[in-house]
């Protein structure tokens, strides 16, 4: 199948105990004096001080690494469409929502429900980016990251401008972990390019594959840190950006299919 | 401005709304503005207002071996597919294209959050009961995974969740994919259906009205909620029936305003407009219809109907179409492409129901009767939480 070929020109990266890509790609190189604090949140400094408050934990996650991303970059966000991607969205807002419905429904709070809307980071970003591109906000389950960063190399092409695309989410919390796997935020942005840059650090051939193959095996010594996110899925994909790899991975992009991706310099 | 894309062939829709279960319904609703809102009766905890309920979904039944699915967004989803002979015409489609050159492209505002709510209300000692303790089901992907496993598609799958401009979106997302070449054909499905999340949270915010929403009438006061299943196949033009309606084109935008305001001066509608009418190739009088967003909020309406009065002239014709069906949220956008597409079959321009006072914002465009006339070229105005803006325009097929 045609594939798009991607360059990215800027990444984010949070992670408890590593808050940016530079500490991030320490890790992944297998570089042990990257831990740091794991008690930090991110600090979305994107966000003005009201509205940091007001937000999710879903938002400040997903707006700090898509800030981080677009500095890497050196991209004004204010110009940038927008891609994000989440497979639960934020899962501390549906508890309290849900909770709240079951016992006093008439006691639900209204921010709490706009804050609960899938597209919220990207709502949020937008209003503090005083970005009026098009944004976007996507799920396919387990295959979120992927879909997500696919959707974002197909915006780039075909309008031929660069795209922000940031994958989120959160912990679950109460009784949703009964059906929610993830036991740690984790969230990562790209700068999608559809054409080589001054700040390109690499190339990726993107192809949706039709069979659900065995996605290729997160590194030795990251399999405790993928496990605890669905987002973390894409760790493969980091590991092989930090070390500057050539390599060919394969990540699920929904429940059926795969997404090849070529990682070139 | 972007550059005019080639149209699409929109070669089978549908729509399942409180107006009835597919086109015809729907087309007669429209001729006789027959509306579909009734008091709320969905809710346990008393709550006065108007829905925009889909009859009959508690004694829908999932296909067999679809049991992991069940919930009241699948079973609206089901019900809809099957009207008027859409899940024949998409199998036909995926077995010309082959499975993987077409794309499923899924909206949903709250997928089957209804079946999460259930779950609290029923936990066992703080825990899911037995029963719901199916991951999938409460996942925003849940519609995609169901119609996915249903149709069989291996191209690009994924849930575009972006509120109430959801569903009009994923036109946009599917035209990319065919302009690109990364997929033949796409299947579009926008689901919304009742759930507390929507009715208590708009309730919240001060957004519901206590009767039938009254869009662009001066005594408004907000919107009534609906629900609905709408579909969309689309190909390239040439590839299937030269009488197919088009996609023109679309304009996607965001406000950068506030979460659940828009901007005072519609800036990002203005975008969304210009954007789908440049890809279309086309100038504002070349606009017999305009399908409004028109909840029936204070300010949605009165931003629009400034908007449109600025831009467009009194030959093109403008309504809102939420008095006949309620907001569907997530499902909106293509339940009024639907409605616009059936607006351009019958020359008919619908009524905005329940109004009959304009709102002084009101210009000459606003049709609160029925009107009959010949429309070639539509749009379709989609607006959603976190300023997120979409329209979209449509055209007669070649051959009408």
């Amino acid at each position: 199948m045609q594939g798009l070929l991607a360059y990215i020109d800027g990444i984010g990266w949070w992670s408890p105990g590593v808050p940016d890509w530079e500490q991030a790609a320490r890790l992944l190189r297998g570089d042990d004096s990257a831990a740091v604090d794991a008690s930090t949140r991110p600090s979305a400094s994107v966000l003005p001080p009201t509205e940091r408050r007001r937000a999710p934990e879903s938002v400040r996650l997903a707006c700090e690494v898509a800030g981080q991303a677009c500095a890497m970059a050196a991209r004004e966000p204010s110009t940038l469409a927008c891609v994000f991607a989440s497979a639960h969205g934020d899962t501390a807002t549906t508890d309290a929502l849900c909770a709240t419905l079951a016992s006093a429904p008439l006691e639900t709070s209204p921010t709490r429900f706009h804050n609960s809307v899938h597209n919220a980071p990207a709502g949020y970003w937008t209003i503090a980016a005083q970005c009026r591109a098009p944004s976007s906000a996507i799920a396919a389950g387990p295959g979120s990251f992927a879909a997500g960063l696919f959707e974002a190399a197909v915006e780039a092409h075909a309008d031929a401008a660069p795209v922000l695309f940031a994958a989120y989410d959160i912990a679950a919390c109460g009784a949703l972990t009964d059906v929610v796997g993830n036991s740690a935020p984790f969230a990562a942005a790209l700068i999608v390019s559809a054409s080589r840059g001054p700040r390109t650090c690499a190339s990726l051939y993107l192809r949706h594959e039709a069979q659900a193959t065995a996605p290729t095996a997160v590194p030795a010594g990251l399999a405790a840190l993928a496990a605890t996110n669905l987002i973390a899925a894409a760790l493969p994909l980091f590991a092989a950006l930090a070390n500057a790899e050539e390599t060919t991975l394969r990540l699920r992009n929904g429940t059926q299919t795969m997404l090849a991706i070529e990682v070139r310099a | 401005m972007p550059s005019r894309i080639a149209p699409l062939a929109i070669t089978a829709y549908t729509a399942t709304s409180a107006l009835g279960r597919g086109r015809a319904a729907h087309a007669e609703a429209l001729r006789t503005s027959r509306g579909g809102l009734h008091p709320n009766d969905f809710t346990a905890a008393p709550l006065a207002c108007a829905i925009g309920r889909v009859e009959g979904l508690e004694q829908e039944a999932l296909p067999a071996g679809f049991a992991s699915h069940d919930c009241r967004n699948n079973r609206l989803a089901w019900k809809g597919l099957a009207a008027d002979g859409f899940l024949d015409a998409a199998r036909a489609c995926i077995a010309r294209h082959g499975a993987d050159r077409v794309a499923l492209l899924v909206a949903t505002s709250t997928a089957s959050i209804e079946a999460t709510e259930r779950a609290y209300r029923e936990l066992e000692d703080g825990h899911f009961p037995a029963y719901l303790r199916i991951p999938a089901l409460h996942a925003p992907h849940s519609l995609g995974v169901f119609l996915e496993a249903v149709l069989g598609t291996r191209g690009p799958c994924l849930t575009l969740a972006t509120a109430c401009s959801s569903s009009a979106k994923i036109f946009a997302q599917a035209e990319r994919l065919l302009r690109l070449g990364l997929a033949d054909a796409a299947v579009l499905a926008g689901v919304d259906s009742l759930c507390g999340s929507v009715l208590f949270g708009f309730n919240a915010l001060g957004l519901v009205a206590p009767q039938a929403c009254r869009p662009f009438d001066a005594a408004r006061c907000g919107i009534s909620i609906g629900e609905a299943a709408g579909f969309a196949l689309l190909e390239r033009d040439g590839d299937g029936d030269d009488t197919a309606p088009r996609l023109l084109g679309y304009g996607e935008s965001s406000d950068a305003y506030h979460m659940s305001t828009p901007h005072p001066e519609g800036a990002g509608a203005r975008l969304a407009l210009a954007d789908a009418l440049a890809r279309a190739g086309l100038a504002p009088d070349a606009v017999d219809y305009i399908n409004l967003h028109g909840t029936a909020t204070l300010k949605n309406d009165e931003v629009e109907a400034a908007v449109v009065a600025d831009l467009f002239g009194a030959s093109t014709r403008a309504s809102s179409t939420k008095g006949h069906t309620g907001h569907t949220l997530g499902a909106a956008g293509i339940l009024e492409t639907v409605i616009t597409l059936l607006a351009m079959e019958n020359d008919l321009v619908p009524a905005t129901l329940n109004s009959t006072e304009p709102d002084p914002h009101c210009g000459p465009q606003l049709a609160f009767a029925n009107e009959s006339r010949a429309i070639h070229v539509a749009l379709s105005n989609s607006f959603g939480f976190g300023g997120n803006n979409c329209t979209l325009a449509f055209g007669r097929g070649a051959v009408h």
